[in-house]
């Protein structure tokens, strides 16, 4: 096994820009994920069953079906019914809206562990249905998921090299074009390796400590 | 779609099947394996099994089956046949999830449970085979399946490396008819089957075992929590986990 370490310093300032691609894919997927997540557990708890289950349904689905089949569906897809976006935000708005099918069962979770006494307090108050959500209900269900919100981000940090799969240049759409330029493959796939593990580790560390501060 | 372009996708199919079979055996040997380990009570092997989960639950699974195919080779001399490759790649990214799975179950036994077995006298692999096991088992399955789903999903992956699975044999079909909405709305819908299937399965199997150690399969979801979601439409959904 040959390293070379020339091939590194070559491959850094690609990667630098890889690096910045990667973390607004995933700055913007998270707000995507959270906002529409939010949405979706809302529009599970209306009183209609014409609501709810074409939400359940097509929710279920997303969360049950590959990230990259997807990318492709919209990638491909939405120009031929005459919609283009960039490449980027294709991949953004992917990933967001797999991932707010997951946020939407923490939502759910942290609304149901509100105690059924909050509620009581509110309709005994006689606040209306909108105020309840937005002073009472939220506040305390989303400060109790916040914690496992940043999973999800973690966990879609190492979804988005799938981004380059529809010919985003993120972390790894630079490795591997560094790799078909200079066919040297171990020092950038490993480099960015790394870079994984490393960023995946600090933002699991920087979690902690908010879960700590959170909870007392 | 002609049916040669059938033939294609069904091929793409059992690509797929075979790469989810054979990438969940190798997961769930390492889950048992390295989730066993971090119960040891020599702390080298805590160590590392812990680290072991920490490097591959920290990197893309994406990244290390690109680190599979094109960095083994030349670093050992040796390929890889792509769907080994494959399956290597996914049953070590997806077994440490699965180990963090196995470590929580056998951590959440009953601590009177090792203790009897202490006081019987039985060495620590029979307390682990005889008594902890079987008990941690079931509940282990729920988010086994989660986790199976998660690995179904990551099979396609493999497709950017141009191996001819389900979501391959998606592509060819849409660079031969030069169309896309139909193709990747069958591809997301078989998969999709394939997931029903296989969470149907897994809760089959949660109740056999169950059955075995004389609990029912709870939902991980309290009576009055039961009420409201009937309440409210929401299914009782995919297991526990959520907040893991």
């Amino acid at each position: 096994m040959k390293w070379d370490w020339q091939a590194v310093a070559d491959f850094m300032p690609q990667f630098w820009d890889g690096l910045l691609v990667t973390l607004q894919a995933l700055a913007l997927g998270s707000v995507i994920s959270f906002a529409l997540g939010l949405v979706w557990a809302l529009l599970m708890r209306a009183p209609s069953r014409w609501v709810t289950w074409p939400v359940g349904v097509v929710t279920e689905f997303v969360r049950n079906t590959p990230l990259l089949v997807q990318l492709f569906f919209l990638f491909y897809v939405l120009p031929e019914w005459g919609i283009t976006f960039s490449a980027l935000t294709t991949g953004v708005f992917a990933i967001g809206l797999h991932y707010s099918t997951y946020t939407m069962q923490v939502y759910r979770a942290g609304i149901e562990a509100v105690p059924v006494g909050q509620w009581e307090a509110a309709t005994a108050l006689n606040l209306p249905v909108a105020r309840t959500w937005r002073v009472v209900i939220l506040p305390q269900a989303i400060r109790r998921v916040v914690p496992a919100l940043g999973n999800y981000v973690i966990a879609m940090l190492k979804d988005t090299p799938l981004l380059m799969a529809i010919t985003v240049l993120d972390m790894l759409g630079q490795a591997r074009l560094f790799s078909q330029e200079n066919f040297q493959f171990t020092e950038p796939l490993t480099v960015i390796g790394v870079a994984f593990i490393l960023i995946s580790y600090l933002a699991s560390l920087l979690l902690r400590a908010l879960e700590r501060r959170l909870v007392h | 779609m002609t049916p040669g372009l059938w033939e294609l996708v069904l091929k793409g199919i059992w690509t797929t099947i075979q790469l989810l079979v054979l990438s969940a055996l190798l997961a769930a040997a390492v889950s048992f394996v390295v989730g066993i380990a971090r119960t040891h009570r020599l702390w080298t092997v805590r160590f590392l099994a812990g680290f072991y989960t920490e490097v591959f639950r920290g990197t893309s699974a994406l990244v290390m089956i690109f680190w599979v195919f094109f960095v083994l080779p030349p670093a050992f001399g040796w390929q890889l046949v792509p769907l080994w490759a494959g399956t290597l790649a996914l049953g070590l990214t997806y077994g440490a999830y699965g180990s963090e799975i196995v470590r929580g179950a056998l951590s959440a036994v009953d601590p009177a449970q090792k203790e009897g077995g202490v006081a019987l006298s039985f060495t620590p692999w029979q307390r682990m085979r005889l008594i902890l096991l079987p008990q941690a088992v079931p509940e282990m399955i729920p988010p086994f399946s989660n986790l199976l789903i998660e690995l179904l999903k990551g099979t396609a992956l493999v497709s950017i490396m141009g191996m001819g699975d389900l979501a391959f044999s998606g592509n060819l079909v849409r660079l031969a008819l030069q169309e896309s909405a139909e193709i990747y709305t069958y591809i997301l819908l078989i998969y999709f089957v394939i997931a029903f299937l296989l969470t149907r399965l897994m809760r089959g199997l949660e109740q056999k075992l169950k059955a075995g150690v004389g609990k029912t399969p709870t939902r991980g979801v309290s009576a009055h929590e039961l009420k409201r979601a009937e309440t409210t439409g929401v299914g009782a959904s995919s297991g526990g986990g959520v907040l893991g």
